[in-house]
């Protein structure tokens, strides 16, 4: 690796960026559009939510009730836990959506009436607190129609309450400002990479180039990194104006989504070059890009929740560095979650930008044939 | 001169799946000369020197490139030659300047060297008042210029050129060609491919390609002596129709029109009879047509290399 040579490939990749007004205008235009359209709420009803349920009164009615619940399909229960605190641990590490709690008074608080049941959600994903209030509908003395009739008519006192953590007002917008970061970085950074060695190899340029001392390692990541810059600064415009126009708060720290949004960049960017040493034309890396792109969109569940999909689907979306970004950066920007707390999805991302990488400059021959 | 050949090549052989597009070539490229490559469009002549530049893979073949092994070495022999592509391969939206900074990076021009270096090729290419111009919008000279200085940059031992003039007005060619000599005088070795006779005519050795084959190498020179007697200009009123009565006569290789008179390339060994033959061949016709003899040219030489095999495939 010639450091020089390097810096050459990065300065020109620079320099030719500049003189190409409409991909600059591109790069802010984006997002700032994208921001608005979604901006705008996007509700669906969803089924099979994570959930861990505890039930410290273990009653035949409380089971009953946990039973009920289950019946709907909206829950589904996968991992154990015993105190509350344990389930709002669950929720903040991103295991599950949903918890339900059943306090050791169950049989008292329903003869006075008073709520029997807590059901906490992680409100950061609106569609899923939208499941979490119809779960709240479920009866609670379906099994009893007549015992208790004088207090199951008192209506202004719901029997099971829902508590909504990260996101108490339910704005969609909260949700998606963090997903949309994700969702740009993917659509620009894959196109502009998988472009910018085609677009050398049609125009005669990548002839000239590999006549010369340069290696394929030198001129992959001399056209890497100035992208990476790139990818920072649509960030910043989207975090910016989401917290100007949506009022999407970051409760993490500000230090772990950046590096989130690098190593997103990052797999993106490889896994454009990876596009580029198969594509012959900048119509085929482009059609290339969309086809990643939109199971990205799809199934990362920047659009659908992630629980709500079929398994093959999800094993799919595993596959996809935006599904791991997502969860990411919800995390960090709304459940005040650290990187460490995530390390399973960062980790899938580096293991992700090492594969491309190594793929890439693999496939990329100093050769014409 | 040294005693070794600068490129030293046996048997080089490359298939495109069905297609043969090198045959078995043997080469032997002097140092310090211009050494011609010519032959019509498809002959091989570009996939052979992607090949000696270690840019495409040989089916079969040696190759030996000043003294390294090709394609085993092709790494350290790209610090040592200067290859110009075809068609124009640098960047049309960096400047003039810009292209040759970049280009003196990539091949390692040494710091103190890369300026003076860059206003030297500047002044000798007249591309000095252009310096912040961008290349794509330059014209057909200027660029072959651009891409000269560029090729040239790190001073190579080898300079291979593909085509170079092939987009160029006359004036630029000439002019192009003058540089080239300034090169061979500094004792590059230069191998030029073309298909045009008037630039194959300027090179000081020649090897003709056709269909992938090696089918004549020497000095134009020699090339052109080895048909003296066998050329012929037929003057007529009616070229077109001398020359349909002429096309199938025994012992005519070739025909073609020049003007107002017919080019006519026999086979050897042809007797004093043959003018004879031939003008009594076109008074039947009802053409009343001379035959003078004419000094071969590289053109003929080109039309007895390549027509043989031709007649070959038809039969």
């Amino acid at each position: 690796m010639n450091l020089r040579r390097l810096w050459a490939i990065m300065q020109k990749e620079v320099r030719q960026m500049r003189r190409d007004r409409i991909t600059l205008a591109m790069i802010m235009v984006l997002p700032i559009v994208q921001l608005v359209l979604f901006g705008y709420a996007i509700n669906l009803n969803l089924r099979g939510l994570d959930a861990a349920i505890v039930d410290q009164a273990q009653t035949s009615d409380s089971r009953a009730l946990v039973m009920d619940m289950l019946a709907t399909d909206v829950i589904r229960p996968v991992a154990t836990a015993h105190t509350p605190d344990q389930v709002i641990d669950l929720i903040r590490r991103g295991r599950i959506n949903v918890g339900v709690v059943i306090p050791p008074d169950f049989e008292a608080r329903k003869q006075d009436g008073r709520p029997v049941a807590q059901v906490l959600v992680d409100g950061s994903d609106a569609t899923v607190a939208g499941a979490a209030a119809q779960l709240a509908q479920t009866p609670v003395d379906s099994r009893l129609p007549d015992a208790h009739a004088p207090y199951a008519s008192t209506p202004s006192v719901p029997r099971i309450v829902v508590t909504s953590f990260y996101n108490p007002e339910r704005r969609s917008a909260v949700n998606i400002v963090p997903g949309l970061v994700g969702v740009i970085l993917t659509m620009t950074m894959v196109l502009f990479t998988a472009i910018a060695i085609v677009r050398e190899r049609e125009r005669g340029n990548m002839e000239l180039l590999i006549a010369t001392p340069l290696t394929s390692t030198e001129l992959m990541l001399g056209k890497v990194v100035p992208y990476v810059l790139i990818g920072l600064v649509q960030t910043t415009v989207i975090l910016a104006l989401g917290r100007w126009l949506f009022d999407v708060p970051i409760r993490g720290s500000l230090l772990d989504v950046y590096f989130a949004a690098l190593l997103l960049i990052a797999s993106n960017l490889t896994l454009g070059l990876l596009i580029s040493s198969r594509a012959q034309s900048q119509f085929q890396a482009m059609q290339m890009t969309f086809f990643i792109f939109l199971p990205s969109i799809l199934l990362s569940g920047f659009m659908f929740p992630f629980s709500g999909m079929p398994k093959l689907a999800q094993w799919i979306a595993e596959l996809l560095p935006l599904t791991h970004f997502l969860r990411l950066i919800r995390g960090i920007m709304l459940r005040n979650a650290s990187l460490l707390d995530l390390w399973g999805d960062a980790l899938a991302l580096v293991a992700f930008i090492a594969v491309m990488m190594t793929g890439a400059i693999l496939r990329f021959r100093k050769r014409l044939d | 001169m040294n005693e070794a050949p600068a490129i030293h090549v046996r048997g080089l052989t490359r298939r495109f799946g069905q297609l043969l597009a090198v045959d078995h070539v043997d080469l032997d490229v002097p140092h310090g000369r211009v050494y011609g490559f010519l032959g019509p469009n498809g002959s091989g002549k570009s996939t052979t020197i992607r090949m000696l530049c270690g840019l495409l893979t040989p089916t079969d073949g040696e190759i030996e490139v000043l003294g390294l092994r090709v394609p085993q070495q092709a790494e350290d022999l790209r610090r040592r030659i200067g290859y110009m592509t075809q068609s124009f391969s640098l960047f049309a939206d960096l400047t003039v300047g810009e292209n040759l900074e970049f280009i003196a990076e990539i091949l390692g021009v040494p710091r103190e060297r890369k300026r003076p270096r860059i206003t030297e090729l500047m002044d000798r290419y007249r591309l000095a008042d252009r310096r912040h111009q961008l290349a794509g919008t330059m014209s057909g000279g200027q660029k072959q210029r651009l891409a000269l200085a560029c090729a040239v940059m790190h001073e190579p031992e080898l300079l291979f050129l593909d085509e170079p003039t092939s987009a160029v007005d006359p004036e630029s060619r000439r002019e192009f060609w003058e540089a080239l000599f300034e090169l061979t005088d500094a004792g590059t070795t230069l191998l030029v491919s073309t298909h045009l006779m008037d630039e194959a005519e300027r090179c000081h050795r020649l090897a003709i390609l056709d269909r992938g084959r090696l089918v004549a190498d020497g000095t134009p020179g020699e090339l052109t002596r080895a048909l003296d007697g066998r050329t012929w200009l037929v003057e007529s009123d009616d070229p077109r129709r001398a020359q349909r009565a002429l096309v199938d006569a025994p012992g005519v290789l070739g025909i073609a029109q020049v003007g107002h008179a017919l080019r006519l390339l026999a086979e050897g060994g042809q007797g004093d009879g043959f003018a004879a033959a031939l003008e009594q061949r076109l008074s039947r016709a009802g053409q009343s047509a001379r035959l003078h003899p004419t000094p071969p040219n590289l053109e003929d030489v080109f039309v007895a290399a390549t027509r043989p095999g031709e007649r070959e495939r038809v039969a």
